[in-house]
């Protein structure tokens, strides 16, 4: 008998198996980024100065969503709340007419109370949730946006003394649908950049991501952090080594909408108009798409998770559109690929990984 | 070492105060009270033992010292705690900590994703300062790997265990797991008391030497200990002073002169326990009727690696399985259930079994009950009845009524689960409010009941038992085997019994087989004699004597 040979064999390819399927999500993802890529034939030199410019536009918005995932809290929709805070802090500053790095930087310092008082009480909600923190956290996110609606269409010019005629719609009652953010436009990206054979690499920006990762874990290795992965793990057991649970967890909420409103103006300085009532609306379901396709769970996530994620999500992102009207032919459907594309990157990994979660 | 010279101080003071003391404690649960009036006192240098049946309140005990928020969540309690003679607050384990109390719990309380150093120094992590910590706070401290991983060798070289300090917890043999959690208690610096509920309940005999010699060692070094155990002979040759609980009070309290196990098990109880022979068979199992044969089974069981075993089972037989720790006959029962990656040839009737399949072993009739009393798959949320019922539900489509052309639709039948739920309580003994009372109520030995219940109810032609009656009574312990027993005569069960209790396996076993170093060495009759039973688990064979 050759049981022992077979065993062997059957040992490796157990292994090799074992390895695609632990990466499932993401070698799928990079497979049909590559066939899209191919089939798109696109100018190379234009997709790599895109994807380049995305990922120093979204990478911070998505770190962002790792602190609440090492502490248990799930993936956050809540971040739509810090980015909220973040366009408040830029209406701010355009209003005043705070200009280029100053705004900027200004900006990032004024939407820091705001973010810390949103997560704060996120955080509180999330605390008497427990166990349905994702759900959570996303109505939490539709609800604030009814709030910054309110408040921006209907208490600006009235019960918020405000006069800006660039910047507020007609009848001087609420702020316009687009605001021109000429003001900090690329004011972080032409801070310092750098052109390379014809890639234009913000050099800057692309530094305040690694700045972030580098903190990112460095955090995870303070007493803070190890508190946290511990909550994460399980709340009981922390709870019994007298770790203040539910402190630990706002504070990882705190973190996360602080992040995502300084994230939100990363993106907004490279984008340079605000879709006052639009642009925060899909910063959570993007950013978690992206973190799901790097492989991450509501569970575990790890920095290169986030970094591969974006870069394979805004592959996808940017080449879609020529790739369904290359395959299908109809111009009109490139637009509805790309939607399809990032709900249907969500259900993929969501579904892929409780696949996996079986095994 | 004399607990009550502590008393007298060199005439400075008159009375030193308990280190700790409990007095008049009362504690209910949604009206049922649990605890009456109970009073409690340990001195340093002491191991104080407190022991009783399943229920009694033991734990409940423990956890009000500790602060537990089961505690809180359920109404609190009355009554005074006193450390070191001043009164004192308890209303979270963090507060128990800084009063300098340590706990070691019934059920095991580790990160599994973390590793042994890690869980050693949870929340008392070691770190350095840096400009950013000392900015804003020190919780931004940077973690000192190195350190915590000497301190947590240290502390596990005090129990004197060798487990890397460095692996993940998750997939450790519980033996191990106990010891980290003790190691944790040790690791810190500031206590001066030490609870542990039952911690040999998941030891080998050995294991369990080891920590009672680190037991004593930490009471000569000054610290109060208070300990709960259902192995009346460790408690009679460690404790200095014994509490006996019964139905939440206090029955008897015992010092160590002259004290016979005999006598704690009837204050226990407050019967006499008998065992009674064990009952003839009509015909004897033989080896022309095996029901299962393992060839070369491997199992990769973190700890425990069986490598490669070739065992026969006898139709109708109780084959105990015996051997030290970490030679494998625990991966037996795990591998063939298909709960750890196995590979070899299990065959059940001639028939191949799919290894690492668990649905596949639980349709051919096999059932196990678990070592692992936290990975026994008991639904903690869910009543008494539905967990006896689950298994049955899922794997055979018992207990369902309706005639509908799919399994799957059709409906739980709540009168066949009352039935039989009612059946196995009074059976196994249970102690609980009714069959619709949560599992996570239960006292831990009542838990371990409920598993041995769903197993049972599988009515399967093999059953593995793991170490069935750890944590359980000693009434209670002696009604498991008898039921395993019971079950045996009457319904033809084969039944294969892991257990690291010698006494326990001679007194039910036809057969028993040795595992060493994750082979069989040899199989040998309850009677063969101790020396045997010990040649024969350090590998060698009576007739090898002579050679080497
Ligand atoms: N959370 C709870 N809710 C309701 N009742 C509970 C709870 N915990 C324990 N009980 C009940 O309190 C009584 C005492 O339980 P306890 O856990 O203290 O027993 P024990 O002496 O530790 O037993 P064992 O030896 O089995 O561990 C039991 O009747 C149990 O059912
Ligand atoms: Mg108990």
């Amino acid at each position: 008998m050759n049981t022992q040979t077979s065993a062997v064999s059957a040992n490796m390819s157990a292994g090799l198996m074992s390895i695609v399927k632990k990466n499932a999500v993401p070698i799928l993802f990079a497979i049909l980024s590559i066939l899209s890529v191919v089939v798109a034939k696109m100018n190379p030199l234009f997709l790599v100065n895109e994807i380049i410019t995305r990922l120093a536009r979204n990478a911070f918005l998505v770190l962002a969503l790792l602190i609440p995932v090492s502490a248990g809290l799930g993936l956050n929709f809540a971040i739509v709340v810090g980015a909220m805070a973040g366009q408040v802090a830029v209406i701010a500053i355009t209003h005043w007419k705070i200009e280029g790095l100053l705004g900027f930087f200004l900006a990032m310092l004024g939407s820091v109370p705001l973010a810390v008082i949103m997560g704060y009480l996120v955080g509180q909600v999330m605390n008497r949730a427990k166990g349905r923190e994702m759900i959570t956290s996303m109505v939490l996110g539709f609800f604030a946006n009814g709030i910054y609606q309110l408040v921006f269409l209907f208490l600006v010019g009235t019960v918020i003394p405000m006069k800006n005629r660039s910047m507020m719609l007609p009848d001087g009652v609420g702020i316009r649908n687009t605001v021109d953010l000429f003001g900090i436009s690329r004011a972080l990206d032409n801070l310092w950049r750098i052109n390379v054979a014809g890639i234009r690499i913000p050099l800057a920006s692309l530094l305040l991501v690694v700045l972030l990762c580098i903190a990112l874990h460095y955090f995870m290795q303070t007493r803070l952090g190890q508190q946290m992965r511990a909550v994460g793990q399980d709340i009981n057991i922390a709870a019994v080594a007298g770790i203040n649970v539910d402190r630990t967890r706002v504070i990882a909420m705190i973190l996360s909408t602080v992040l995502a409103a300084w994230g939100q103006l990363i993106f907004l300085q490279n984008i340079s108009t605000l879709n006052t009532y639009n642009s925060h609306e899909q910063v959570g379901t993007f950013a978690i798409a992206a973190l799901l396709v790097g492989g991450a769970t509501a569970r575990r996530a790890t920095i290169w998770q986030a970094l591969l994620g974006v870069l394979l999500f805004h592959t996808l992102f940017v080449v879609s559109p020529s790739a369904g009207q290359a395959i299908i032919g109809i111009p009109q459907i490139g637009e509805y690929f790309r939607v399809f594309v990032a709900y249907g990157v969500i259900g993929v990994a969501l579904a892929l990984h409780a696949w996996q979660a079986r095994e | 070492m004399q607990p009550g010279n502590c008393l007298y101080v060199g005439g400075i003071r008159d009375t030193v105060a308990h280190v700790l003391e409990m007095r008049g404690i009362n504690k209910s649960f949604f009206g049922t009270t649990v605890l009456k009036d109970v009073d409690l006192a340990v001195d340093a240098g002491e191991i104080h033992a407190l022991v009783g049946e399943n229920g009694a309140g033991k734990s409940t005990l423990m956890n009000i010292l500790f602060g537990m928020p089961v505690i809180h969540n359920t109404g609190g309690y009355e009554g005074q705690i006193l450390v070191d003679g001043e009164q004192v607050e308890i209303p979270s384990p963090g507060v128990a900590m800084q009063l300098g109390i340590g706990m070691v719990h019934q059920e095991f309380m580790l990160m599994p994703g973390f590793t042994v150093t890690e869980n050693i120094k949870l929340n008392r992590e070691i770190s350095r300062p840096n400009l950013l910590s000392r900015i804003i706070s020190d919780k931004l401290e940077l973690l000192d790997v190195s350190q915590m991983g000497k301190d947590s060798r240290q502390a596990l070289d005090k129990l004197g265990v060798d487990i890397d300090h460095w692996l993940p917890v998750a997939g450790l043999p519980v033996g191990y797991m106990q010891f980290v959690e003790i190691a944790r208690e040790i690791d810190k610096s500031q206590v001066k008391a030490l609870v542990f509920d039952e911690p040999t309940a998941v030891l080998t005999e050995s294991e369990a030497e080891l920590f009672l010699g680190a037991v004593q060692r930490l009471s000569e070094a000054g610290l109060a200990i208070l300990f709960i155990s259902h192995r009346l002979a460790e408690v009679v040759a460690v404790a200095h002073r014994i509490t006996v609980l019964r139905d939440g009070e206090v029955v008897g309290r015992l010092s160590q002169n002259g004290v016979k196990v005999e006598r704690i098990a009837e204050m226990m109880v407050g019967r006499q326990i008998k065992r009674p022979a064990l009952p003839p068979r009509t015909s004897e199992p033989s080896d022309d009727d095996i029901i299962l044969e393992t060839k070369n089974l491997e199992v990769q069981m973190p700890g425990e690696r069986l490598k490669g075993l070739n065992l026969a089972v006898r139709r109708g037989e109780i084959l105990g399985l015996g051997g030290l720790a970490g030679h494998g006959k625990v991966a037996v029962a795990n591998g063939i259930m298909g709960l750890y990656p196995a590979s070899g040839s299990v065959r059940i009737e001639g028939r191949e079994l799919p290894l690492n399949d668990p649905a596949a072993a639980l349709q051919s009739r096999l059932a196990f009950v678990s070592e692992d009393r936290r990975g026994t798959g008991l639904l903690l949320d869910e009543s008494i009845e539905d967990n006896i019922a689950f298994t049955s539900m899922q794997s055979q489509n018992r207990f369902l009524k309706g005639s509908v052309p799919w399994q799957g639709l059709r409906v739980r039948d709540g009168e066949a689960i009352r039935k039989q739920a009612l059946k196995t309580i009074e059976e196994l003994d249970i102690r609980c409010t009714g069959p619709e009372q949560p599992v996570r109520r239960l006292s831990g030995g009542n838990q371990q009941k409920v598993c041995l219940a769903r197993a049972l109810t599988l009515s399967p032609r093999i059953l593995f038992a793991s170490e069935p009656t750890r944590g359980i009574d000693v009434g209670a312990k002696s009604l498991v085997l008898d039921l395993l027993v019971k079950f045996n005569r009457e319904l033809g069960m084969t039944v294969v019994l892991t257990s690291s209790e010698l006494a326990e396996l001679r007194m039910i076993c036809d057969r028993i087989a040795i595992i060493y170093q994750g082979r069989l060495v040899g199989i040998l009759t309850p009677d063969d004699s101790d020396v045997e039973f010990g040649l024969m688990m350090a590998g060698g064979r009576v007739s090898e004597v002579g050679v080497g």
